[in-house]
């Protein structure tokens, strides 16, 4: 099993016409991954190598029949095109997009909680998402991802994503599903969200959660691992060199005040029984060890 | 991006706010002109991107004209926590009867607005929260809801603001939240906001921290960008595109990706090291980029190392190379460099870099081994460090 997106996943690109769009579109297709359409609007009746482009995602659905979508549309046009998507009945949305402004994202947030209650969003500012084997939509390279498990895995940043998946690979360990969850304030799933369904799902044994400096997310997730998890999980928190008050690059990733702190995520990992590498390699060779007492 | 105080009031002015007059000043014959203006007494006050002004003696009362000018001078080139003071904002001295705290955020755990509101005013907030956490009210507001009157009436009500007119304070805040929405702020914190001894509120400190994603809607975030606090080389790597973050250490870092960057810095602290800075050159590692990255870190004298970190997802190993091997034609470089390039295609990648090695240009054939060897390049593990001089991973990483 895999949590989220599977062989059966059909999938919509929404600004598959724009460079970013076509170019991860058809590599995800090369993948193997349902790609069944793309939206742009104005752009109605094209094609992109064959894929057939549509107007709106409700006028895709009429003709078509798709289950998620991904978002590749400017910062701008974010919030528009995710509500499009759910309101034509999208029922899992993942936004590759980056740079939303914080308060688009939160409205987004709020509205899809309250009007679209079935509506998974992933992201936005996320690499996307993998099943390897079977579905792969967003910026992920699905040559370093080995198919099968028995390990899910949850990042909120891109290249430490690959690089875990990379770490497992090497080792001949398969992964289930890995969730870049992205590392922008308001993320649409959350790693609450994404460790409830690797628990829930038969084939996912062990987790690896690859953390960052900045907000309560982390925190949070350890509460989660230590009331509800009995699967194991492994984490790296990147930062814990990282000098009080400086921001690294992603817009979540802040630490200010002694809060969000990586000795203070570390600390609250430690205390729910999570094991912890000190850095990306040390945390693979962990969940290889691990994974080889299963 | 953090604004200045005098930014932070300008855009609460332009919501309606109530700031005191004040005026923007560079030298002690423009804050002296500015005070008469204004007219005496005044507050000068140094416009720096810290907190801590007041205890530094950056922020002096002054009765009349003469002591403007003796204040400006003591403070200009104050160094408060390592910002030097540039400019003053000489503004009216306000009578101050009470002081409140009141602030707009982003709840992360919840992702709603939350607002806090104490009678508490004008010492560090974190100690009001961590010593009577009751002397703060807090509030969740929906983003798509907004922020209604009603709700900012009962906020009020609980927080309980001696003296002060409740319609007023209702103003206040309403207009405070609009700022914080309207200007895509992602933090505004008012500390203190006063309550003078007249019985009007007034604005008296302005925070703000504005979301430089919402830039392309906010044509003046340009000007507030050229004020923000950067040494001369993250000016340089700012100018260039580039993310980075200045630090203490010797060894230069040069990732893809800001986890990844974060974990190379993480790494190079792990075995003994220290790095002089996070550089992250995002997705593509062209020539133009790796080019741009290496004369940032060439220009910087503290570098004695350079770590290059690239995981080739979708970007390709043989790309990377061919950057790395053109920006060293075209930039001198200084320090030895230490590449990893792992991912799509590395043996490409490492193919073409292989003839070129040199003690100039090495390969290493994973991320720990690399960040090791770049350490050993610089001079070694430093008697400081965590890891500590005897771990061993210097000589492991130059074998």
């Amino acid at each position: 099993m895999s949590i989220w997106v599977d062989e059966e996943t059909r999938v919509v690109y929404q600004g598959l016409t724009g460079s970013a769009g076509r170019y991860y579109g058809l590599l995800n297709r090369d993948y193997g991954t349902k790609v069944v359409a793309g939206v742009t609007p104005g752009k109605a009746g094209a094609d992109v190598d064959g894929i057939p482009v549509y107007g709106s995602v409700a006028a895709a659905l009429a003709e078509i029949d798709a289950n998620a979508s991904c978002v590749f549309v400017p910062a701008t046009f974010v919030v528009k095109a995710v509500l499009e998507a759910a309101e034509a009945g999208i029922s899992f949305i993942v936004v590759i997009t980056e740079g939303v402004p914080m308060h688009d994202e939160a409205i987004l947030f709020s509205r899809l909680r309250r009007e679209f209650p079935g509506v998974r969003m992933l992201g936005p500012n996320c690499p996307g998402i993998i099943s390897p084997g079977k579905c792969n939509i967003g910026i992920t390279a699905g040559h370093i991802a080995k198919p099968g498990g028995p390990v899910g895995i949850v990042s909120r940043s891109g290249t430490l994503t690959y690089q875990a998946l990379y770490e497992l690979k090497e080792k001949g360990i398969g992964c289930t599903t890995c969730v870049g969850i992205g590392g922008d304030p308001v993320p649409g799933t959350n790693f609450i969200d994404t460790l409830a369904a690797f628990e829930a799902d038969d084939e996912t044994e062990a987790v690896m959660l690859i953390g960052e400096i900045g907000g309560s997310a982390e925190e949070e997730a350890a509460e989660f691992i230590a009331a509800e998890m009995s699967k194991p999980v492994v984490a790296y928190v990147a930062g814990l060199t990282a000098p009080p008050g400086k921001k690294m690059g992603h817009a979540g990733a802040i630490v200010s005040g002694g809060k969000g702190t990586a000795a203070a995520k570390v600390a609250a990992f430690e205390a729910a029984g999570v094991t912890i590498g000190r850095n990306p390699t040390e945390a693979g060779e962990l969940m290889a060890e691990l994974v080889a007492t299963l | 991006m953090d604004l200045l105080e005098h930014q932070g009031k300008e855009l609460f002015a332009s919501f309606g706010l109530p700031i005191s007059p004040g005026a923007l000043a560079l030298t002690p014959t423009e804050a002296v002109a500015a005070a008469e203006r204004i007219g005496c007494p005044v507050v000068v006050k140094a416009q720096v991107h810290t907190g801590g002004r007041g205890k530094a003696g950056g922020i002096r009362l002054a009765e009349d004209l003469e002591a403007v000018s003796r204040c400006a001078e003591k403070i200009l080139g104050l160094d408060i926590k390592g910002h030097v003071v540039r400019r003053l904002w000489v503004e009216a001295a306000t009578d101050i009867a009470a002081e409140f705290y009141v602030s707009f955020m982003l709840d992360r755990g919840t992702r709603r607005h939350l607002g806090m509101l104490s009678a508490q005013g004008g010492v560090d907030i974190e100690d009001v929260s961590a010593n009577s956490p009751e002397a703060i009210s807090r509030i969740q507001i929906d983003p798509s809801d907004g922020f209604a009157a009603d709700d900012a009436r009962n906020w009020v009500t609980s927080a309980g603001l001696p003296g002060a007119d409740v319609s007023e304070a209702v103003e206040v805040l309403l207009a405070l939240y609009r700022a914080y929405r309207e200007g895509d702020a992602d933090l505004i914190e008012v500390n203190p906001l006063v309550l003078t001894t007249d019985g009007r509120l007034q604005v008296l400190d302005a925070k703000v921290t504005l979301d430089s994603s919402a830039r392309f809607r906010h044509p003046e975030y340009d000007a507030y960008d050229k004020t923000a606090p950067r040494d001369a080389r993250e000016q340089q790597a700012h100018s260039r595109g580039l993310q980075y973050v200045g630090l203490e250490g010797n060894v230069g870092v040069i990732a893809n990706g800001a986890g990844l960057a974060m974990a190379s810095v993480d790494m190079v602290s792990d075995v003994g090291g220290s790095a002089a800075n996070f550089l992250d050159i995002g997705g593509g590692a062209n020539a133009e980029v790796m080019s741009a990255a290496l004369e940032v870190l060439n220009d910087d004298p503290s570098v004695r190392a350079i770590f290059i970190n690239i995981f080739g997802g979708i970007t390709k190993g043989e790309e990377v190379a061919n950057g790395i091997i053109e920006a060293m034609r075209r930039v001198d470089i200084a320090s030895p460099i230490v590449v990893r390039l792992d991912g799509t295609n590395s043996a490409e990648g490492w193919n073409i870099l292989r003839p070129r090695l040199s003690d100039r240009l090495e390969l290493a054939p994973d991320m720990l081994a690399a960040a090791r060897l770049a350490v050993g390049r610089a001079g070694g593990v430093q008697a400081d460090s965590p890891a500590g001089a005897g771990s061993g991973a210097l000589e492991e990483g130059a074998r």
